[in-house]
């Protein structure tokens, strides 16, 4: 074995529940992790032992197919014994509270819990009642940090950094903890961050996150480097905010016709599921500036890292590192 | 390397696992140089990795489907060293690979802080069929050479597999023995030996650090 | 109730609707005040209460609390919401009616007056509903509920949505001179919302309620005020909007009275910070600029009532996700000493203000008995240690639940005795 001080990764903390809370360094570290577990999906043997003998429960109360299927290829990768749950197979339909759904789950010896459910801060109340690692797969409109984080690697895998670079996100910013997680993120790793789409559908104060409001697409794309087209759930029409998807994809739509009038090669991502014809038209997401499918490759190896780094690691000196911000 | 052991404390209701070190660990310390000994300079480094590349050549019976993989950090560019000394001898350039065995070790459940993962890379021809020379620079416990084993298997399944190390300084903690050495390296209770690489170290050296001898 | 007479002796009294800050004995015989004045004797038979030190006031008067009973008697019951009460130095308290069932019938009303005289403790004045099971739609019979006790008619918890019902309200309680207590929300600006709408909402992904939700309800129930010549009350202003129409509307003649929290007065939705339920209700807490025009409006008079809002739940029920916990806080514990701590102490309001907003302009916006120490007037008294330096800990209220954003806080100033038609119902040496 080596012998002398080895590196050691800064710690996560106990959960990873928002990127909110996490330092520059600390996101770094999970992307640079990341990278190298991108590897390990093209190994004839896609599968490490880093998790062996650790059993991980997948407890999604929302639907979520891709997320979960994404964390699900992760933990076996890293040789984890998993379990999933949805809400159709739980006793969370049968009145059981979030609370003893976590306790229950504790009692039959779990060494990690992802959570997907539909209340903002469901994460942060899961983490802060069991002894587990808690993972946020996405708690009501606050936050989906591994979706942040895979954007993020995304971008830097593309441009090579995310400093400095100006990043727009499009369409409904207030329903979407995609948005927020990358809010966050982008800003924590210096790019300049700035969000578009009607207003009904931004959030208040949405300014006060420091970021730049654009009332138009045109003006988006005129500034931005980086597009991140958020999905615009078909209900919101029926909610009012948007009168029709029609005149949606018309005034708001990533068209092909407004990235070739933009000023810059855009790089466009897209969270998923997408709406084709709606907030992005085909020819844009399946076009050379789209970086979809490499987004659904890189949220394996984000999520191996975000796996490996919560592991193991002590709680109390985690916390430390967090009050202390950047290292 | 710290040792823990996973405990369960009852804290306000909740029980959470904590990682206590355990009281005869001794903690890493900076060691100055009336602590470090040279036990080989750049010279003896050079003669004895030119020697290991001959062993090498002579052990495998050439330079056919020879692959050298160095254990990440100093063992890869030793490994490196090697692969351009038989290059200079026989006129063939061997492919080198890196191995980072961090995700196979066997206490890493155990550790506290999660060590920082290196690069992973095999040569394009994979090592399937072919003659693996593991590379790595000190020979201790055995058990990072049981990684890497294992790694190795998730990759293919190589002909043959040998193990080339630096320095061999005994205390093996599983059967596991070297084809090639460098050096046997005594050293003192408490002590380690640490090789320095021009890539990593800025020069080429081995010395014994600390230690009550 | 006809207990020994009591002489409280060498208090301070601060009885605004007398203009009195004076040190002075009160003497109590018969459930009411017989005397006050300096240097009363006592006969052989009274009880002295030596008050030297401490502050003597009208007994203080919470008119908008949640005793849950019936129906909620997990989360408190008449009883122990009494109890609460008198712990708080509250010698009244009006009971909200949105109980299950709702209090909307004379039945109803005499069940929650009962109890209340059962437990004898706090004087407990039932509320009326506005509208049938608080539907928005049919009035109630607010005669009758009149007539059977109640003290005001309201929905509150909900807005009455339909302006033409809330102005019959107003128009028809006219002939029963009942003041209609209302909760200002437009519900489809609300949207579903949990908390202040701004940017610790955007932060935390929670829907934000706008002012305006709360702006918008004011500005017509003050103009169906004024178009009716009604008894308006509006319960917990919590926006600066809302704080100015009703200065406004004050000075135009408007018949209006209105309400501070002392959570809004102390708190902003920083508090909601880490998802705590304990700091969500309705209305939420806002903006600094908010809750600092509350204090303004609690200063000059235009919220001329601080009420509680006393909102009991049980643990299970704010042990949840921030969206799906309810609304509400428990408040009649701390009420005196919050206030005392964040207005008196902060130089916003001298102490006489502070009894008048607590006892005296509530009692009168109400029409209840007391609020003045009076000869004459109900044996109703609180003796408050304004010294009394303590730290809120849920765990010990009186209260069933223990559901407040002050866990941990600090505050000054505490009722040690509270004496409700002469008897004593609380004492803090006898605990």
């Amino acid at each position: 074995m080596a012998q002398a001080p080895e590196q050691t990764a800064p710690a996560l903390g106990k959960d990873l529940l928002g990127l909110e809370e996490l330092s520059r360094g600390q996101i770094l570290s999970i992307l640079d992790t990341a990278e190298r577990f991108k590897e390990i999906s093209v190994r004839p043997v896609k599968k490490v032992p880093a998790l062996r003998n650790r059993t991980i429960v997948n407890a999604f109360f929302e639907n979520s197919t891709r997320t979960r299927v994404s964390f699900e290829f992760a933990e076996k990768r890293m040789g984890a014994d998993t379990v999933s749950i949805s809400t159709s197979g739980s006793s969370v339909q049968k009145g059981e509270t979030l609370v003893d759904t976590a306790r229950n789950l504790e009692a039959m010896g779990i060494d990690m819990v992802v959570i997907r459910h539909s209340s903002s801060g469901s994460a942060r109340f899961l983490a802060e009642r069991i002894p587990s690692n808690v993972i946020n797969a996405g708690d009501g409109k606050h936050e989906h940090p591994t979706q942040g984080l895979l954007d993020l690697l995304t971008i830097r895998d593309h441009r090579g950094r995310i400093e400095g670079l100006k990043v727009c996100i499009v369409g409904d910013v207030l329903h979407s903890r995609v948005a927020r997680s990358n809010i966050h993120g982008l800003k924590r790793l210096g790019a300049q961050v700035a969000v578009c789409g009607p207003a009904t559908l931004l959030p208040a104060a949405v300014a006060e996150l420091g970021v730049t409001v654009f009332r138009r697409i045109e003006e988006a794309i005129e500034w931005a480097d980086v597009l991140n087209v958020l999905r615009l759930q078909l209900e919101r029409m029926k909610s009012g905010f948007i009168p029709s998807l029609r005149e949606y994809n018309r005034v708001f739509g990533v068209t092909r016709a407004r990235v070739e009038a933009g000023p810059r090669d855009l790089l466009i991502l897209h969270p998923g599921p997408m709406n084709r014809g709606v907030e992005i038209d085909s020819d844009v997401a399946d076009g050379p500036h789209s970086v979809i499918l490499q987004q659904v490759t890189n949220g394996v190896a984000v999520r191996m890292a975000v796996l490996y780094l919560l592991s193991g690691g002590r709680a109390e000196q985690a916390e430390a590192v967090k009050q202390g911000g950047d290292p | 390397m710290p040792v823990h052991r996973v405990d369960t404390a009852v804290r306000a209701g909740l029980s959470f696992r904590v990682l206590h070190p355990l009281p005869h660990t001794p903690a890493p310390a900076v060691m100055s140089d009336s602590q470090r000994r040279s036990v080989m300079d750049t010279a003896a480094v050079e003669r004895a990795l030119a020697r290991m590349a001959r062993e090498v050549v002579e052990r495998t019976g050439g330079t056919e489907r020879l692959v050298l993989v160095g254990i990440h950090r100093r063992g890869v560019d030793l490994a490196r060293w090697l692969a351009d000394e038989i290059g200079r001898t026989e006129g063939v350039q061997v492919p080198t690979g890196s191995l980072d065995i961090t995700l196979y070790r066997d206490d890493l459940m155990v550790v506290g802080p999660r060590p920082v993962v290196g690069r992973t890379e095999l040569p394009d021809g994979g090592i399937d069929g072919q003659q693996v020379v593991i590379v790595d620079d000190v020979l201790y416990t055995g058990r990072t050479v049981r990684a890497a084993l294992d790694e190795l298997a998730d990759f293919g399944r190589p002909r043959r597999i040998l193990l080339c190390v630096l320095a061999d300084r005994g205390g093996r903690e599983l059967p596991i023995q070297a084809d090639i050495v460098g050096a046997q390296v005594p050293v003192p209770e408490g002590g380690r030996v640490e090789v320095l690489v021009p890539g990593t170290d800025g020069s080429l050296g081995v010395e014994v650090v600390g230690g009550n001898g | 109730m006809s207990a020994r007479p009591v002489l409280i002796r060498g208090g301070r009294v601060v009885d605004p609707s007398q203009g009195m800050d004076a040190v002075v004995d009160v003497l109590l015989v018969d459930g009411i005040v017989a005397r006050i004045g300096e240097g009363l004797d006592a006969s052989a038979e009274t009880e002295v209460f030596d008050a030297s030190g401490l502050v003597v006031t009208p007994g203080l008067v919470d008119v908008h609390v949640h005793l849950r009973e019936p129906g909620g008697e997990h989360k408190e019951t008449i009883e122990s919401g009494a109890r609460a009460a008198v712990a708080g130095g509250f010698t009244s308290v009006v009971a909200m009616p949105n109980t299950d069932p709702p209090i909307d019938s004379p039945a109803t009303v005499g069940y929650v007056l009962a109890a209340g005289l059962r437990a004898g403790l706090a004087r407990v004045y039932p509320s009326g509903c506005i509208t049938l099971g608080q539907k928005g739609e049919q009035l109630t019979e607010f005669g009758e509920l009149a007539a059977a006790g109640a003290v005001c008619v309201t929905d509150d918890g909900r807005p009455v949505s339909s302006a033409g019902v809330m102005r019959m309200a107003l128009e028809y309680a006219l002939t029963f001179d009942l003041p209609v207590a209302v909760h200002c929300e437009e519900l489809t600006l609300s949207r579903g919302g949990t908390m202040n709408e701004g940017i610790v909402a955007t932060r935390l992904g929670l829907t934000g309620v706008p002012n305006a939700s709360e702006d918008v309800m004011i500005a017509r129930d003050l103009l169906l005020a004024q178009l009716t010549g009604g008894r308006l009350h509006v319960q917990h202003v919590a926006t600066r909007g809302g704080v100015e129409m009703i200065r406004a509307a004050k000075a135009r003649g408007v018949r209006v009275t209105a309400e501070a929290s002392p959570h809004h007065f102390s708190l902003t939705d920083e508090a909601v910070e880490w998802y705590r339920t304990d700091a969500k209700m309705n209305p939420p807490l806002r903006s600094a600029a908010d809750r600092d025009a509350v204090r303004e409006g609690v200063r000059d008079g235009t919220l001329d009532v601080i009420a509680t809002d006393h909102a009991p739940h049980h643990y299970d029920e704010k042990e949840q996700a921030f969206e799906d916990a309810p609304n509400g806080i428990v408040g009649l514990e701390t009420s005196f000493g919050v206030a005392f701590t964040e207005l008196v102490e902060k130089g916003v309001i001298d102490l006489a203000t502070l009894v008048d907003r607590m006892s005296c302009t509530p009692a009168r916006a109400l029409g209840l008995p007391g609020g003045t120490l009076r000869a004459g007037a109900p044996a109703d008294v609180t003796v408050i240690d304004t010294r009394a330096e303590w730290t809120v800990d849920a765990a010990k209220f009186v209260s069933l639940s223990r559901n407040t954003p002050f866990a941990g806080w600090t505050l000054h100033g505490r009722a040690v005795r509270t004496i409700v038609g002469g008897a004593t119902a609380w004492s803090a040496e006898a605990r």
